[in-house]
């Protein structure tokens, strides 16, 4: 029999059943639906977080400081301060990896302007800290080493303060007090958004580091230095020159433990994206445990369409039908159900998921591989599922079939 | 060498303790271009021979051979060939596709043939459906038909892949008078043409229309004997001048087999 008969033969009897092959149908059409949507929603959330952390900055390097442990016993919180801004210097100084380096020494405020004020995060960093973290002005300018030396009560403010405390006013050149320290605005940073830790990039205050560290913190505490590789390539020279450097800086002997953290932008990449990533496979599995669902209901369906049909395929038997002939006709006719269930499953899985991140306002990524293996899969269900029945009917004698009430 | 040739056939069918002896060392030998009418009390083993004769059963023991080939050493997949290929089966109770049209019913042997004997599928079935004088019921499903020509469908089927042999089970069980000699007439145009028949029959009367009757009981042959007196369905039908559309009709066709 030829593939064209066999297949009108397959969409005959699939169509002459319309409510059952659509029942059928429907599980696979769920289990695809959710395979294609969960797959592009999850690609979607890991290629924001990419996105996300990719605009934290460039090569990035930071620096933390960390609990130093003494023979086995755990400092205190003093032992915190192990990084000052001594330990910047030197790195700016010796450190031939890094293009860029700032040190972040962040004070929690309340910031008070004319009329209203705002709780935000006042960091104290270098000029090189908009390179290194990808933050540009917007308007007015950046301060500049001379106002670090100098210690200038200067500014630069991000989108989120700006509309906090002066609503649609030009904040440039006006006053805020921080701590009872009067800063005057000299610039705002261009809008950055939400990072991939969910918090406002852009509710910040920028200030020289000397000015923030003596005047509204302990005029001691670095906890934390961000610095930037000259290359990605160079992410690892970075890392040990900075390791050399720190450690003859705090005099720590061979055998003593950093007292300090050093993580860099994969780290955080794949700390970031391996939770969605987890999760992809996590909702992928669950979503393939329903594929299989779909299966066993088209092995179901195709199991009670032979025994209906038996004396059908004693007919075709008694006319010269090979077992071949009528294992494919059954074969045929499921995998045909189920790629059908497939093809309609993709449809209302990338339905689904464009809604979803419609509703979300998550990226949706969809590619084409996951589409055709999804569709092939579909069909190796088919396969798979139909061949159990169809090798039934297959194997029926002539006679019995024939004879079969 | 002998079209069909029989040798100690058994079968026997085991309900749970009892067991069925249907067929007892039957042994028949059929020649080419035999018309045989099977004849024999309900429960005598003609299905049971017939279906082992159609390669539709296996023999329990004995040895088959058809045209010289023996059955009994075939595999499954020869058997569906030798059916498809030499064999036109018609039965007792029609077991046509339901929901299938006429036209598609006829054509089923034909989707299966493997040596591609050449020619159009559907001109096949048309012209075989036109042999029965269904020429204008080619779109009826088989619930659109009357008995009679529900079994004419099946007919048409049985010889729409020019088998050498037409095995037909009871064909004229359920049929009026005037159908039943329409149906043998066109079994005796067909055994004119070559094609070896057997038939199964309950009537005396129609077994009259064959050249040779067997008789059975309880699984086994009582009786071979040649038809003295002849019958002749075609000659009946001039006379009684009905079925003369379909007989111009078969005429004009003639010589298709
Ligand atoms: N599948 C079967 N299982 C058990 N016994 C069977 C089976 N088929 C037939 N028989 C028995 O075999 C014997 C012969 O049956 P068969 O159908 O050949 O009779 P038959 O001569 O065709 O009768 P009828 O004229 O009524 O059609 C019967 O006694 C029947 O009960
Ligand atoms: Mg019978």
């Amino acid at each position: 029999m030829g593939s064209y008969k066999l297949i009108n033969l397959a969409f005959k009897s699939i169509t002459r059943n319309k409510m059952r092959s659509l029942l059928t149908m429907l599980g696979i059409i769920i289990g695809v639906a959710s395979v294609i949507s969960l797959v592009s929603i999850g690609n979607g959330a890991k290629a924001d977080v990419e996105k996300q952390v990719a605009s934290l900055g460039t090569n990035l390097i930071i620096i933390h400081t960390s609990r130093s442990k003494t023979g086995g016993v755990r400092g205190g919180s003093e032992s915190l301060d192990t990084l000052d801004l001594n330990d910047y210097k030197l790195l700016k100084e010796k450190a031939t990896a890094i293009s860029g380096i700032s040190p972040v020494i962040k004070e929690q405020c309340q910031v008070i302007a004319s009329a209203t004020n705002w709780n935000t995060s006042i960091y104290g960093v270098s000029p090189d800290y908009l390179s290194v973290c990808n933050f540009s002005v917007e308007s007015g300018e950046f301060f500049t080493q001379r106002d670090v030396k100098a210690m200038s009560k200067v500014a630069v403010v991000g989108k989120t303060v700006v509309d906090e405390l002066f609503a649609d006013q030009n904040p440039i050149g006006k006053k805020i007090r921080i701590r009872n320290v009067p800063f005057r605005i000299i610039g705002v940073l261009a809008e950055k958004g939400q990072s991939g830790m969910g918090t406002d990039q852009d509710d910040v205050i920028l200030a020289p580091s000397t000015t923030v560290l003596y005047r509204l913190g302990n005029g001691k505490t670095v906890r934390t230095i961000m610095a930037s590789a000259v290359t990605p390539e160079k992410m690892t020279d970075a890392r040990t020159q900075i390791t050399t450097i720190l450690r003859a800086s705090h005099r720590l002997s061979a055998g003593q433990e950093n007292d300090f953290r050093i993580r860099d932008q994969t780290e955080i990449n794949n700390m970031a994206t391996g939770v969605t990533g987890t999760l992809t496979v996590l909702l992928s599995a669950i979503a393939g445990v329903s594929l299989l669902v779909g299966g066993i209901g088209v092995m179901n369906i195709m199991l009670v369409s032979v025994t209906e049909r038996t004396r059908e395929i004693g007919i075709r038997m008694a006319v010269g039908a090979r077992g071949i002939d009528i294992l494919l006709q059954f074969l045929v006719e499921a995998v045909i159900l189920s790629l059908i269930g497939g093809i309609v499953g993709v449809v209302t899985g990338l339905g689904l998921a464009f809604l979803m991140g419609n509703i979300l306002g998550t990226s949706v990524v969809m590619t084409g591989s996951v589409i055709i293996y999804t569709t092939l899969f579909t069909g190796a269900v088919g396969v798979f599922f139909g061949f159990y029945p169809a090798r039934k009917a297959a194997n029926l004698n002539p006679i019995d079939a024939l004879k079969y009430e | 060498m002998h079209t069909i040739e029989l040798k100690k056939i058994n079968k026997e069918y085991a309900m749970g303790d009892v067991v069925v002896r249907a067929l007892k060392n039957v042994s028949l030998t059929i020649g080419q271009g035999e018309f045989i009418a099977v004849m024999g009390t309900s429960g005598s083993g003609k299905s049971t021979l017939m279906n082992i004769l159609g390669c539709l059963d296996l023999a329990g023991g004995g040895d088959y051979f058809i045209e010289g080939v023996h059955v009994n050493k075939m595999s499954k997949k020869k058997l569906a060939d030798i059916r498809n290929e030499k064999i036109g089966f018609v039965f007792q109770g029609f077991n046509l596709l339901a929901r299938t049209t006429a036209i598609e019913n006829v054509e089923l042997p034909l989707f299966y043939e493997r040596g591609r004997s050449g020619g159009n599928i559907r001109d096949k079935a048309l012209a075989a459906l036109k042999q029965v004088g269904l020429g204008n019921r080619l779109h009826h499903e088989p619930n659109q038909l009357s008995g009679g020509q529900q079994q004419r469908v099946a007919i048409a089927r049985a010889l729409v892949n020019s088998p050498s042999i037409i095995f037909a089970d009871e064909p004229t069980g359920n049929l009026d008078s005037q159908t039943t000699v329409e149906i043998l007439s066109l079994f005796q145009e067909l055994n004119d043409r070559g094609i070896t028949i057997v038939l199964v029959t309950h009537e005396q009367d129609v077994s009259l229309y064959a050249k040779r009757i067997i008789e059975m009981r309880d699984g086994e042959i009582i009786k071979d004997e040649k038809v003295l007196e002849r019958k002749n369905a075609f000659e009946e039908l001039a006379l009684s001048g009905s079925g003369k559309t379909r007989l111009t009709l078969m005429s004009a066709a003639g010589g298709k087999f």
